[in-house]
């Protein structure tokens, strides 16, 4: 009567998971010319951790990234946010989770370069329908945070790199995501700037307790992260944990 | 994103390309500015027959003719009963003659307070104090008649003395040294009768007539007095049956007459067998071929904006293609589709906005300027008449219907943006 399989035991005793990819396929287009980017990948990602998704180009890191972001749908399989189907989210209710729940940081900054670095910032709470004075507020409190509060009425262009890269930080930080997606964050910046910017990511990690997912193919940058997910050809071919 | 917020992007973005945007808005400009100023053209015409209406005729008369029998095309029997019409229409229409019978047929109609007969009169002169004879052309004054006088007072009804309102042109060839100093004198008009006798007779010039568009040219106006003494003289030798035939006779309704009323009172005298027109009904033939021709000048500009419409297709999406990443960027944060149309649309109302605008605008300017300019020259003789007028309500319906071409152009390159997927916009290169 008490026969609990171990796994069903070990769920119920530990926290629900805020991201969870269940079995998860992805194939890019059909017949001859099918191609299968992910081929069955589940993971759980617990919330304040920082996760490093790593592989060589083209084992299908950003695929997964973008599956777990809600950008995508998976081919097959399941995606959970907070323990609910995530894959039922649609329309409205999906846009507003992206828009509360994710922030980003890409290899390449997305800034508009024309406009200023708080008009770019504020871009989220732009979209979330936060009023213009509030926006201003919280713009440029995450711009202090990343210590560019003086380069908030700068064009965008003019910034150097690594403080493009600051830039997108404090605009992935400024509608208060709970996980924050890292797609080669260090990939543009030289190897000084880039451990700036990953201090700061690790920072708010710990500071904020902001869920961190990184992919990176710098296995430097993976071994800081609690926890590391090896792809290759679209599988987990190994997870490892920091000592804890 | 607030409504507000999708209205400021969009402002901001069609700044952002600013050569692209300024040369797509000269192509809308150039559209609207037509249409501004043909519509002005419209308007101004029209504007001058409503204000001059009351010298084609009063408010409350019909103008009577008896209704053509023959309605087929091709060549018309002949009708000994036909004569020429006095009324404004194409040049040698024809209109069956009334007679005393019909006047009386048409007194009886309920409704109709009065009829007087319009008497067609062919005066040959004119002469003053200074002997020189000036050929004059002159008609008998429509009941209600309101001429716009340069000096004097309009001709009396009910005067029996015979009195003439001339033409300003008469003033300075009869030899009088201001229009106020015709007033009160007496002039001589000659008249011939069917048995080519000459007969002249004195008038008192009461009035000096503005010249307008409102029917009364160039020529003189005489009270019923002084029309029915030259009528009686031009009739010598005709045999009476031929002397009482008119070709139109005004009918007097009740001032205060709704609408509705007058149309009762045309359908009453139309099944007597007489074609009723109000001054109104009128002045809206004369409208009808200026509208006509405005909406030919209007389709021109219409093409116009046609062309300018594929500029802000080719516009925007270029600036779809170049903000492909912003827009991945955006919908990556949560931006609905809509909200994405929305933008690029709202951009395309924009610069529709800015182009009728500013063509209106300017139209509303050079416009006004040429009209000035023409009034105090070519149209020196007409006054009243501005060429080009603009309406508050005409000016909004164009800049409103670019807008709206605008939008529509605006929907192509919006939907593509709206459709755009985030990771296919954001993939690297
Ligand atoms: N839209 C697509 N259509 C077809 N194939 C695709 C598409 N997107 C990705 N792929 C393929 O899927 C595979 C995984 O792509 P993905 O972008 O996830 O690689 P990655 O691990 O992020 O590589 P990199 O380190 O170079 O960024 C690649 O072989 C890629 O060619
Ligand atoms: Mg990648």
């Amino acid at each position: 009567m008490l026969d609990w399989s171990p796994s069903i035991k070990e769920r119920l005793s530990m926290p629900t998971p805020i991201l969870a990819a269940r079995d998860v396929k992805k194939s890019y287009g059909r017949g001859q010319s099918r191609f299968d980017a992910l081929k069955g990948v589940s993971l759980e990602i617990f919330e304040g951790e920082s996760l490093a998704i790593v592989g060589k180009s083209g084992s299908g890191k950003s695929t997964l990234m973008h599956l777990l972001a809600l950008l995508d749908r998976p081919t097959d399989g399941a995606i959970e946010l907070n323990g609910s189907d995530a894959l039922l989210l649609r329309g409205r209710s999906l846009n507003s989770t992206r828009n509360k729940t994710f922030g980003f940081v890409f290899q390449q900054f997305f800034l508009t370069g024309g406009a200023s670095v708080l008009d770019n910032v504020i871009l989220p709470l732009k979209i979330s329908r936060v009023r213009s004075r509030e926006r201003k507020r919280r713009g440029l409190a995450a711009l202090a945070e990343l210590e560019l509060r003086d380069k908030a009425g700068n064009r965008a262009s003019a910034l150097s790199g690594g403080q493009k890269q600051r830039a997108v930080i404090a605009r992935a930080l400024v509608n208060n995501p709970r996980i924050i997606f890292a797609d080669e964050p260090t990939g543009n910046l030289d190897s000084a700037t880039g451990a700036v910017v990953e201090d700061i990511l690790f920072s708010l990690n710990r500071e904020q307790g902001i869920t961190l997912i990184v992919v990176t193919h710098d296995e430097d940058l993976a071994a800081r992260c609690d926890r590391r997910i090896y792809i290759r050809d679209g599988l987990v071919v190994e997870t490892e944990s920091r000592a804890a | 994103m607030r409504t507000i917020d999708v209205i400021s992007t969009a402002i901001g973005n069609s700044f952002r390309s600013k050569l692209r945007t300024t040369l797509t808005v000269i192509a809308i400009f150039i559209g609207a500015f037509t249409l501004t100023i043909t519509n002005g053209l419209g308007t101004g015409i029209n504007n001058y027959i409503t204000t001059t209406v009351a010298a084609i005729g009063a408010q409350d008369v019909l103008t009577v003719t008896k209704t053509q029998q023959d309605q087929s095309t091709g060549p018309r029997k002949y009708d000994p009963n036909q004569m020429a019409s006095t009324s404004p229409g194409r040049p040698g229409q024809t209109v069956a003659g009334m007679t005393p019978a019909d006047i009386s047929a048409i007194a009886a109609v309920p409704g109709v307070l009065s009829v007087q007969p319009t008497l067609s009169i062919s005066p040959d002169y004119v002469e003053a104090g200074n002997g020189t004879k000036y050929a004059l052309s002159a008609s008998g004054a429509v009941p209600g008649l309101k001429l716009q006088l340069a000096a004097g007072a309009q001709p009396s009804a009910t005067s029996s003395a015979p009195q003439i309102v001339l033409p300003v042109s008469y003033v300075k060839a009869l030899g009088y040294s201001s229009d106020r100093s015709a007033i009160g004198s007496t002039v001589n008009i000659g008249i011939t009768d069917s048995t080519r006798a000459e007969h002249t007779l004195g008038a008192t010039v009461v009035g000096i007539a503005e010249i307008s568009l409102g029917g009364t040219g160039g020529s003189g106006t005489a009270n019923e007095a002084l029309a029915q003494e030259l009528y009686n003289a031009q009739s010598i030798g005709l045999s009476s049956s031929t002397k009482d035939r008119y070709s139109q006779a005004s009918v007097r309704f009740d001032k205060s007459a709704t609408p509705a009323a007058v149309n009762q009172l045309k359908a009453r005298l139309a099944t007597a067998g007489y074609d009723a027109k109000t001054v109104a009904d009128q002045i809206g033939t004369f409208k009808t071929v200026i509208d006509a021709i405005v909406l030919v000048l209007n389709s021109f500009a219409v093409i116009a904006l046609l062309a300018a419409s594929f500029g802000i297709v080719n516009t925007l999406l270029m600036s779809v293609q170049e903000r492909t990443r912003e827009i991945g960027l955006m919908k990556a944060m949560g931006m609905g589709s809509g909200r994405v149309f929305g933008l690029f649309s709202f951009e395309a109302v924009f610069i529709g906005f800015l182009g009728s605008a500013i063509g209106a605008g300017i139209a509303i300017l050079v416009g006004s300027g040429i009209s000035a300019a023409l009034a105090s020259s070519v149209f020196s003789g007409l006054p009243g008449l501005t060429l080009i007028a603009f309406s508050p309500a005409s000016i909004a319906t164009i800049i409103l219907v670019v807008m709206g071409i605008a939008f529509l152009a605006g929907t192509l390159p919006a939907a593509k943006a709206a459709k755009q997927d985030p990771i296919e916009s954001l993939r690297y290169e």
